[in-house]
């Protein structure tokens, strides 16, 4: 079983997001860090090799500045080598464009039986680049997994919905998206972040992967930020210490809006 | 100028259209002449008389099987494109909506904007605003290439308003090919027990963060208070990473947007990803032990309290009234 696992290195999350006043765009400078949404993907690519019995597990990330600190994070948990696509000719590109970098770096890194991704990224949060790699791909494409199994040339999953879960199959090779905590993510041992240091990494620019200047970065985005302005804000109200009695003032409130 | 024709990839459930349709159909009558739905499912017939009440002529539709209904929809917006050339198709930024419009983007090779929170036309262009950086920001995009443009929508971004218009007309074609897209096959559904409102649609939503303490404390503090006001419970996206409650659940930007007529947050301290989600709801209750917890800063009654005193307090006080 060999799975690609796309992750993100994206700005620390905890830190306030900024846009660069002459791009328009998220600021992306600095160090960045394995986007958690992803952990859970690469913790699920390496419990299905191991249960397959066989295989690795290769990390597809698109980053700017050659940054690899996310990988190396990712590459520590046990994946065995990476993609890396940074090229200055990919600032700006949007969801369709990433697609298609990820998409042709799949097809680069040899012959896989799965894709796994997050359902949506921490920071730019498109949420359709699994569905486009997968049509990329011509693969099907299994959203919203919350459990996968694999056997027999078929992939199983059980797919999130609003009322509960749809038990859907399909035939390998397939695109498979997994939702936020559904696996506990592996620390990484100590070992495992000496040997993440020498596993390799494939340093890859567009024209590598045959993909021209049209059809990525701002040419390929075919939009224009127009306006970026502050949202109205909103009024705090009254703010009260729980002295025991603070549920009163709760149901008090619940009243006036006749909520109750 | 409006545009002449402007399109929604609908969504049924049991029977019906779902709220996010409504919602997207009423905002395209306002800019479209010709307002129509595309539709992946058997039951067109059942749900073209709601759809037409809200302003769509005509529904374009297929029945998609055991398939995934958006990959099956996005292969049938691909065929019906070329022919019936809308300007614009709006989608709702769910499960499935989220297949479809990811499909589509491929297939017309056309970039999709998504998470919008509005979408307006300027000259000869579609622009699409977006809430970023915890909703106090507003990026607006435009479309800069060919139509039709995709735009994906925040459900809860409109307010769903009857037109008075009568039954859709429904064109239905025999099938779509998918190709290997549809060979992903749903085997069962499994229905988890549900009681009371669904948590977009729900008048009171209670939410739960890391300040509950445990996973444990989810079910008798805010099940539980959601239970006794009749509203739904919600999650911040701190305790759906930790897994103490499924993705369904997660309001925030990676999440759902709720607008309901009272949010009650519990041990959620305020994270710009949750914010951006609940930020629209009526009236905001908070209770965290933190004082300098931003989600005050929102919020019209705060309480600076033990979640696990309070909160117990206040569901005896109510079902006391009841």
């Amino acid at each position: 079983m060999n799975i690609a696992v796309c992750v993100k290195q994206i700005p620390d999350p905890a830190t306030p997001g900024e846009l660069d006043p002459e791009t328009k765009t998220l600021k992306r400078e600095g160090k960045l860090i394995l986007d958690d949404s992803d952990s859970y993907g690469v913790e699920m690519a390496l419990q299905l090799v191991d249960a397959a019995g066989g295989g690795e597990v290769t990390l597809i990330s698109m980053a700017p500045n050659d940054e690899v600190s996310g990988l190396r994070t990712a590459l520590a948990m046990g994946a065995a080598k990476a993609v890396l696509v940074s090229d200055p000719a990919l600032q700006g590109s949007d969801a369709l464009s990433t697609a298609k970098v990820i998409a042709k770096s799949v097809e680069r890194a040899g012959e896989m039986d799965l894709v796994l991704t997050a359902t949506e990224s921490t920071d730019g949060y498109t949420g359709t680049v699994p569905q486009q790699v997968a049509e990329l791909l011509g693969w099907p494409s299994l959203t919203f997994a919350k459990h996968i199994e694999t056997a027999d040339g078929k992939v199983k999953i059980q797919r999130q919905t609003e009322a509960g879960y749809d038990m859907v199959e399909a035939s390998l090779p397939a695109v498979v998206s997994v939702t936020a905590g559904v696996v506990e993510p592996r620390y990484p041992s100590f070992k495992g972040i000496m040997a993440a240091k020498n596993k390799p990494v494939d340093n890859v620019k567009a024209a590598d992967l045959g993909l021209s200047e049209d059809e990525v970065g701002w040419k390929g985005a075919r939009q224009q930020i127009t306006s970026i302005e502050a949202a109205p804000e909103r009024q705090a109200g009254e703010k009260i210490e729980d002295e025991g009695d603070a549920h009163e003032r709760i149901v008090a409130f619940l009243e006036q809006l006749k909520v109750i | 100028m409006p545009l002449p024709k402007v399109w929604v990839y609908a969504e049924g459930e049991d029977g019906k259209a779902t709220s996010a349709t409504l919602e997207l159909l009423t905002k395209a009558r306002e800019i479209g002449d010709t307002v129509e739905a595309v539709y992946s499912g058997a039951d067109a017939d059942t749900i073209a008389p709601q759809l037409g009440e809200y302003g769509a002529t005509k529904v374009h539709s297929v029945d998609h099987g055991s398939s995934l209904s958006g990959v099956i929809g996005g292969a049938l917006l691909a065929k019906l494109v070329a022919d019936e050339q809308p300007d614009l198709i709006l989608f709702a930024q769910s499960y499935d909506g989220r297949d479809a419009m990811g499909r589509l983007s491929v297939k017309l090779d056309r970039p999709v904007l998504t998470n919008g929170s509005g979408v307006e036309v300027e000259g000869d262009t579609v622009a699409v605003s977006t809430a970023v950086f915890g909703g106090n920001t507003i990026v607006t995009t435009a479309f800069a290439g060919e139509k039709p443009f995709l735009a994906g929508i925040r459900p809860k971004t409109f307010a769903p308003e009857p037109s008075g218009g009568g039954a859709a007309e429904v064109v239905k074609m025999d099938s779509v090919d998918a190709g290997r897209a549809a060979e992903a096959q749903v085997l069962d559904h499994h229905v988890e027990e549900q009681e009371g409102p669904k948590l977009e649609d729900a008048d009171v939503v209670v939410s739960g963060g890391r300040g509950l303490g445990s996973a444990e404390a989810y079910e008798p503090l805010v099940e539980e208070l959601a239970k006794v006001l009749k509203g739904a419970s919600g999650a911040s996206r701190a305790i759906v990473d930790a897994g103490w409650v499924p993705y369904s659940k997660q309001v925030g930007q990676t999440g759902k947007t709720v607008k309901p007529k009272v949010y009650i947050a519990i041990g959620i301290s305020g994270a710009t990803q949750h914010m951006v989600g609940m930020k629209g709801s009526d009236n905001i209750i908070a209770i965290n032990k933190d004082p300098e917890a931003p989600i005050f800063s929102v919020s019209d009654l705060g309480v600076v309290g033990d979640a696990s005193k309070v909160v117990p307090k206040l569901i005896e006080a109510l079902k006391a009234k009841t």
